[in-house]
Parts: structure tokens; sequence; C-alpha cells
């Protein structure tokens, strides 16, 4: 049957056309079209990973900021801590200090004031003996001016002796 | 001729529920003894010359070698639309039913029994009043020249015949299309416009067919010959399916058009053919030594039937959908009323939205087919012998 033949000028002109076509659709479309495509394939595939890149860097910068901002909360912690403990401790040693600086003058000051005091009662005692001593000398010298009186006081104060 | 002239006018009338002039020319038609057969026929077969309407064809160039005498160019008004080698082109060719023969030394045809009624000089007549020869026709010569193949030689017919034009109309088209596609990229690589609608199915036949099938590695030496194979059915099983000029052609619904297409396949898979895939032909790994020459005379017989179903395939289809459009609109013209239009013309219009289905299934399914050989060709065979039952495909 006639349509199941091929004949040969429709052969001829269909291989001529169609491989003619395919050189110049190649050339021409096919080339740079899909250029096109692999290229803007490759550049969306490039920013999808450039974007990833950076949201994995900020993600790390963040989790490295977070972990500084703890590490500096941890310290500043122990630097109260620490400055706590110095402080109290200092504020102890002065309370401390102050004590027993506070007693030893106050026991200065009353050893000062019992030596004070002690001299101005030697001096008191003193001066009083001085004067006792002048009065007696004074006394005796009126008392025993008459040589009858002094033998009768030595004769007393031999019996007192001698009591003794 | 002419009757067939007719109906197809009135075809594409019909198509355009123009009634009113298709009940006029169902009833021109009607005594003339309306054949559907003829009219389908001469519908879906090549032709010399581009029909637009009514008795206005385009001439086409008619390019014929005969061994020893050369060559011999003419355009085919010079047969004056005769299709019953009535009228002598250059002295020497007749036109009968579609196929050019070598006059004998009568000027007439050989069919190998009774002289036949119409002699030269009704020829020579017919010749001058040129469009009107048939209806000028006593209906017996008809009846008379139609039985039979003549016995006379026939000329290798290299003619610029109606699908031969469709092909360069549909390469224009296409050249047209890609080439506007390729320049509509911007400088980010974004399509617009034409590109926008035409690239995603470029990047189908790349994703869902070439690198499926031929492999990340090697599919792009073949992915032009799949995108222009795909493109080039597709546009060509539309323009079959535009009722008018300058669409109507039964290209991919012509054997010899598939039968090139599946050749450049077959050829194209059997060069790319790699050791693995001779193996698989001639030696099939796996299998019993005995058993290994009859599979390949199998292996070898499959390389032929499978380009073999790509041209039945494609033909088949696109013929059927031609054939089947075109009966549903000759039942207008069997039954000689235009109300028939009311029953066929739905049928009608169903039948093409289904051919538009048709039209991109048979070029994916081509371009797929096509792409699976090449892949069964090139592929690599990395991991021993349990791939020989894939070549049976």
């Amino acid at each position: 049957m006639e349509l199941l033949t091929p004949s040969i000028g429709l052969v001829f002109w269909a291989t001529v056309a169609f491989l003619l076509l395919l050189i110049l659709l190649r050339k021409f479309a096919w080339t740079p079209i899909l250029t096109s495509v692999k290229e803007r394939e490759h550049r969306i595939t490039d920013a999808v990973l450039q974007a990833e890149k950076a949201r994995a860097e900020m993600a790390a910068l963040s989790a490295n900021n977070e972990r500084l901002l703890n590490e500096a909360r941890e310290e500043r912690a122990i630097i109260i801590k620490e400055a706590k403990a110095v402080g109290d401790k200092l504020i102890a040693d002065a309370k401390e200090k102050a004590g027993v600086e506070f007693n030893k003058k106050v026991a200065d000051a009353a050893r000062e004031i019992e030596n004070q005091k002690m001299a101005a009662l030697t001096e008191v005692k003193n001066y009083a003996g001085k004067m006792a001593l002048e009065i007696a000398e004074k006394v005796l010298k009126k008392e025993f001016s008459d040589p009858q009186k002094q033998q009768s006081y030595a004769a007393e104060l031999v019996d007192d002796l001698k009591l003794n | 001729m002419n009757k067939s002239n007719f109906s197809i006018f009135t075809l594409v009338l019909a198509v355009f529920g123009l009634f009113q002039v298709s009940t006029v020319k169902a009833g021109e038609l009607a005594e003339a003894e309306f054949d559907a057969k003829e009219m389908i026929m001469h519908h879906i077969s090549d032709a010399h010359d581009w029909h637009v309407a009514g008795h206005f064809s385009i001439p086409l160039p008619v390019i014929l070698y005969v061994p020893g005498s050369g060559l011999d160019f003419f355009m085919s008004s010079e047969f004056h639309h005769d299709d019953n080698a009535q009228v002598l082109a250059k002295g020497k060719y007749l036109k009968y039913h579609g196929v050019i023969y070598i006059a004998d030394e009568h000027g007439k045809l050989d069919f190998g029994h009774e002289e036949p009624i119409v002699g030269n000089e009704v020829a020579e007549e017919l010749d001058l009043i040129s469009g009107e020869q048939d209806e000028a026709l006593p209906v017996d010569a008809h009846a008379d020249v139609a039985h039979g193949y003549p016995n006379n030689a026939k000329p290798l017919d290299f003619s610029i015949t109606r699908n031969v034009a469709s092909i360069f109309v549909s390469m224009l088209l296409l050249l047209l299309l890609f080439g506007a596609v390729a320049r509509s990229y911007d400088k980010n690589g974004v399509a617009r416009g034409i590109g926008a609608f035409l690239e995603p199915l470029i990047v189908f036949v790349r994703d869902e067919i070439a690198i499926p099938n031929i492999g990340e590695k090697k599919y792009g030496k073949y992915l032009p010959y799949l995108l222009t194979v795909f493109f080039f059915i597709w546009i060509n099983n539309l323009m079959g399916l535009v009722p008018f000029f300058p669409g109507g052609s039964n290209v991919t619904g012509n054997i010899s058009i598939t039968f090139v297409l599946a050749v450049i396949t077959y050829v194209i898979t059997t060069v790319s053919g790699n050791k693995d895939y001779w193996m698989h032909i001639f030696w099939m790994p796996g299998v019993p030594v005995v058993i290994r020459p009859i599979l390949a005379v199998i292996e070898l017989i499959g390389t032929l039937t499978k380009p073999f179903a790509l041209m039945m395939r494609l033909f088949a289809n696109i013929a059927a959908g031609h054939i089947l459009i075109l009966a549903l609109i000759a039942l207008i013209f069997i039954f000689k009323t235009a109300y028939m239009g009311f029953v066929s013309i739905p049928f009608v219009v169903f039948m093409s939205t289904l051919e538009l289905l048709v039209a991109a299934l048979q070029a994916y399914i081509f371009t797929l087919l096509s792409a699976l050989f090449i892949g069964m060709a090139v592929a690599e065979h990395d991991h021993g012998h349990e791939h020989g039952a894939e070549a049976h495909h």
C-alpha cells in the first residue's frame, strides 16, 4: 500500500531538512539556551550555598557571642564574689586591728594615767614628807630647846624602843 | 481532483459551522458520488501542490530525476490540477493518483490491458481549459483509468511536495521560536516572554527524558537531537491539526518522515553503542553458552524492531487521528445533509482536542524511547551480568 511505503524524495528532503534543523537549532538555540539555564542553575545553587554558609557563620558567631557573654558573666560573678570576700576580710581585719589598737591605746592611756598618778602621788608624798620633816624639825627645834625636855623625850623614846 | 478540492474546502467551512455553504456543496458533491475513502486518502497523502482553498493551490517545484536523462525541474502547476494522467507535463510526465509516471510513446499510461478511452486529443484539450478539466471529463473516463496500477516507469521524485514545504514551514517556525527563546535571556539568565513559556519544556526534556535515561555524564551530547526531535514532531503534529493553510499537512503521519526520524535514532544508537552494548547483543553474558547464539539473533532483530516500532507508532497514531476526524466530517457528505453537522462537529471538536493531547504525547514518547535506546547503547555495566533483561524492552 502506498501509505506504508516511504517515498525517496520525501525521505531525502526530510533527512536534509531535519539535519539542517538540528545543526541550526543546536547552534542558535539549544546551546545558548542550555548554557543560560545551566549558568542560572549554578548561580542559584551558589547563592543557596552562600546563604547557607552565611547562616551557619551567623549561627556560629552568635553562639560564640553567647559563650563569651556567659563567660564574662561567670567571670564577673567570680570577681564580685572575690572582691566581696576581699572587702569583707579587709573590713574584718580593719575592725580587728582597730579593736586591738584601741585596746592597746586604752591600755597605754590607763598605764600612763596610772604612771602619772603614781608620779603625782609620789611627788605629793615626797612633798608631804618633806613638809612633815620640816614641820617636825621646826616643832622639834622649838620643843627641844629646853635640855630637860630633850632628856625626858629621849628617855620616852628609849622606852618605846624597849617595848618594841 | 476538483472533487477533493471541493470536499476539503467544504471541510474547512463545515468546521467553522458555515452550514449553509456546506449544504450547497454537499448537494453538488452528492451528484458526483462522494467517495469518503478517496477523500480521506487524498487528504492524508502527500501532494505535489499545496491546496489553499477552492480552486486555489500554491504550485510547488517538481524535481524529477530519470537515470540516463538527467534532472527535470518544473512547477506543479504544469499538471493543471490533473491527477488522472490526463495532462502531460514537459511532454513526458503524467501524474496519476499523486504519483508521477513517465508517459509511454502515446503520451499515456499503460495499464496492461485494453486501450484507455481518453486519448491524446482529449488530454491536450484539457490542458487548455486547465482547472476545469474534471467537470469536462466524461464520467466513464474516471472509471476506466481508476483501476489498477500503471506499468510505466517512474522517475525518481525529489519534488518539493506539500509535506516537504510543510517541513520547511515548521523549520522556520522552530528557528524563529527558539531563536527568540535564546535571545529572551536577561543578564541574570532569566527568560522573559516566549522564553518563560518554552524554557520549562526544554528543561523538561532535559530533566525528565535525557538525564534519567542516558545518565548525568553522557546526556549532553544527545540532548540537542532529543530536543530537536521532540519539538519537530510536536510542532508538525500541531500544524497537522490546523485544518487550513499552512497547516493541514499530514507530515508526522507520513511513513517517510517517521522513517527518517527512526533511522536517525537508529544510527545514533548504533554509532554510540559501546562494548557492553554489543556484548549484550552478540554474546549475552550470564546465560548458558548454547543459548547465546539464539539470543544474538533475537537481539540483532531487536535493534531493528525498536526503530521500526518508533516509526510505526508515530505514523499510525497521527494518521489515525487525521483519518478519524476526516471520517467524522465525511459523515456529513455520506448522509447528504448539513444537519449531520450537529452530530459530526461535536465529535470532531472532541477528537481534535484529544489529538492535541496525542500530538504532545507522541512527541514525548518518540523522544523518550529514543533517549531510552541511546541510554541502553551508552550504559556502563559496572555491576556484572544481571543487566541482560533490560535489552529486551
